[in-house]
């Protein structure tokens, strides 16, 4: 940092100079991963160039909702996140844990050998940036870790873009985890889209990010790029209008398991486990054996699992959560209460997919604020303070 | 890349005991390398090739020349696909996981046993640990609760604590026929009759649920404090290693806060259906 405040190594570069970047990526080994159109949705896919880039294009998201519309800017990354997260790349659908083979009498297992690609993520937002911080910490700051998780992490290369045109299911500021991001990238991107110029402001956040950015055609930011990327993140916050309450939610959350509130949100919920599949901290997942066909071999197979599943709390004799309401309570009670004594912070960062993509729209924001409330009314009826 | 915790060791079976119709215990010795020494009340997962894994309690563990010891109910496809394997195969063992039965904690306290069906078989390598430290502590209960006469597990070793002059064994069944001869009623009658001094006194209960709920109540009405009650919780387990959600019980992993709890830490949940 400077004596102004500012990271002297910023730079202003055009989309030839994201080009570039792209093409320094791939020149480095490395598989740029980015926001492509398919299918009436935003997805995450393997990208060549900015040609690649849903330009002008931007998303329409309400609670049950998504659909993609026209933007007369041309901005390039001038829609919020859609139905994927970063997670299906670090902490895969699908992952082969190792082969098992029978040998007479004998088992052998033989665990996978080879070291995953290197991977570059470009338009990563900043909740979802906190969001691999959160998986971070889940699958690798225990006592036992996810191998596979941790050896494609170390391979990652991180290229953030601070979001100018939120969602209207979007609620990172309730939880300080956007618009802007402020660390955990290697480097962040704000699209400047001023007076007909179609700019990037580039803050490096790693070595490798400013080696990166010195090898790419820019020139110096100067006060007035730093001061329309600033305007951008603040129109950003301004239009966000969903919040979580935070005050007392945890505490509130925990304290009343019986609660009516879970019978009528467990009354709405299909249990389809939608809001599990995309959310980008969800992490639960189960193991299964698949055979080969001679039966002498197996493979063992990690696979997303999510409570919202029947079988997923089974213990012999039948499910703990047989009914929905039990299912949607761990589901809300473990993102937004038990995640804290888990491991130190929220499990939600107010990125909205789970609004937008619940084919019955519930809002776990809004369910929470309903859960707040009633239960603080509850306590005013009872003469508790 | 490091080593997958997920992993598990080669072992091979080299004894199966039929304890009742639908109960058996395995003696396992490792192939090559072996686990870590299991502590009284921790767990494995144990795989069986094509089938899948199963998270097991140790019932014996390997100290003094001993083999690894589990035992198996038949009742899901890995526990009744390896109770049927023969001595000479092979299953995979990782672990051991979870918490420990308090036998250090138990140091210069009585102690009360309250086993119910299969949680006799995570109590065992405790009572063992306290029997085989017996100057330690002060006096020593096993109260168990079998279905029927038929399952009653470890027969010959409770005969042996039975006849030891300074261990109270009591056994319960819920229903018999006209050959038993002893108690028959849940085994929390047996907490009034077990006669102990709430407060130099710490109880571990493991069994189904509701009979452990029934326990704790009994040994709270006796006076017993919760910080001084242990239960053994069960859930869904499928890595053992916090890594998987699955044994998601409150705040807590079962796989790593438990399965071993003190009871005044979980008292709060203990009683919500569903949780
Ligand atoms: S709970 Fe919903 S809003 Fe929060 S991080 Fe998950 S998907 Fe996003
Ligand atoms: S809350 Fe919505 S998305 Fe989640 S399981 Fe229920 S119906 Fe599906
Ligand atoms: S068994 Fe997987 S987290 Fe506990």
């Amino acid at each position: 940092m400077s004596a102004s405040g500012l990271p002297k190594t910023a730079a202003v570069l055009g989309p030839d100079g994201l080009q570039a970047l792209i093409a320094a990526l791939a020149a480095r080994g490395m598989e740029v991963i980015g926001p492509v159109e398919r299918d009436g949705a935003i997805v995450l896919d393997r990208i060549a160039g900015i040609a690649d880039l849903p330009a002008g294009r931007t998303d329409r998201q309400e609670a049950g909702s998504y659909r993609l519309a026209d933007r007369d800017d041309g901005a390039l990354f001038g829609y919020a996140v859609g139905p994927q997260s970063w997670k299906r790349f670090l902490h895969r659908p699908v992952e082969t844990l190792f082969r098992v083979r029978r040998i007479g009498q004998e088992l052998a297992f033989e665990p996978p050998r080879e070291t995953p690609p290197r991977t570059a993520f470009l338009g990563v937002r900043a909740c979802e940036l906190a969001a691999i911080a959160i998986q971070d910490r889940v699958l690798l700051g225990g006592a036992y870790v996810n191998t596979e998780y941790a050896a494609r992490r170390a391979q990652t290369f991180l290229v953030a873009v601070n979001c100018g045109d939120p969602a209207a299911t979007c609620f990172c500021t309730s939880h300080d985890t956007g618009p802007r991001a402020h660390s955990g990238y290697d480097v962040a991107l704000t699209e400047l889209l001023v007076d007909g110029r179609h700019e990037f402001l580039a803050e490096p956040g790693s070595d490798s990010g400013a080696a990166l950015l010195a090898y790419l055609p820019t020139r110096p930011a100067t006060a007035a790029d730093w001061a329309a990327a600033a305007a951008v993140a603040a129109r950003a916050a301004a239009n966000m209008h969903r919040r979580m309450p935070s005050e007392g939610l945890k505490e509130t959350l925990q304290a009343h398991p019986e609660h009516p509130r879970w019978e009528d949100v467990g009354q709405r919920c299909l249990a389809c486990a939608n809001c599990t599949m995309v959310c980008p901290t969800c992490f639960c997942t189960t193991i299964e054996d698949h055979s080969e066909l001679d039966g002498l071999g197996a493979e063992r197979v990690r696979r997303w699992d999510s409570c919202f599943a029947g079988d997923f709390s089974y213990v012999h004799g039948g499910a703990v959560r047989t009914q929905t309401r039990s299912r949607y309570r761990q589901w809300m009670t473990h993102k937004l209460a038990h995640w804290w004594d888990q491991y130190g912070t929220s499990g939600c960062v107010g990125c909205g997919r789970c609004i937008a993509w619940c084919p019955v729209g519930i809002d776990i924001a809004a369910e929470a604020a309903a859960f707040v409330e009633s239960s603080k009314r509850e306590e005013d009826a009872h003469g508790i303070a | 890349m490091t080593v997958s915790p997920y992993l598990p060791l080669p072992y091979r079976i080299i004894a199966v005991r039929q304890d009742t119709p639908d109960t058996a215990t395995i003696d396992l010795q490792p192939v090559r390398a072996a686990i870590p020494e299991p502590a009284p009340g921790q767990f494995t997962m144990l795989y069986m090739l094509g089938v899948g894994e199963a998270p097991i309690s140790v019932s014996g563990v390997p100290i003094e020349g001993a083999p690894l010891a589990q035992t198996l109910r038949g009742v899901g496809n890995v526990s009744k696909a390896i109770i049927r394997l023969q001595p000479g195969d092979e299953i995979g063992v990782r672990g051991p996981y979870g918490t420990t039965w308090p036998v250090a904690e138990a140091d210069g306290h009585d102690v009360l046993f309250i086993a119910g069906g299969l949680g006799l078989a995570p109590l065992r390598p405790a009572i063992r640990h306290v029997l085989a430290h017996r100057d330690r502590y002060g006096r020593v209960a096993v109260l168990y609760g079998a279905r029927t006469p038929a399952d009653i597990l470890y027969r010959d070793e409770l005969v042996l604590w039975r006849r030891m002059l300074d261990v109270q064994v009591e056994v319960t069944v819920d229903r018999a026929q006209r050959a038993w001869h002893g108690a028959v009623g849940v085994v929390t009658e047996l907490v009034s009759r077990a006669g102990f001094e709430p407060d130099r006194t710490l109880a571990m209960v493991c069994g189904p649920e509701v009979m452990m709920r029934f326990s704790v109540q009994a040994l709270q009405g006796a006076g017993l404090p919760s910080e001084r009650i242990y239960v053994s919780m069960e859930r869904s387990m499928k890595c053992g290693t916090g890594l998987c959600g699955h044994c998601q019980f409150g705040a807590e992993f079962v796989c790593k806060q438990g399965a071993v709890m003190r009871y005044d830490r979980i008292a709060s949940i203990f009683t919500v259906r569903e949780i």
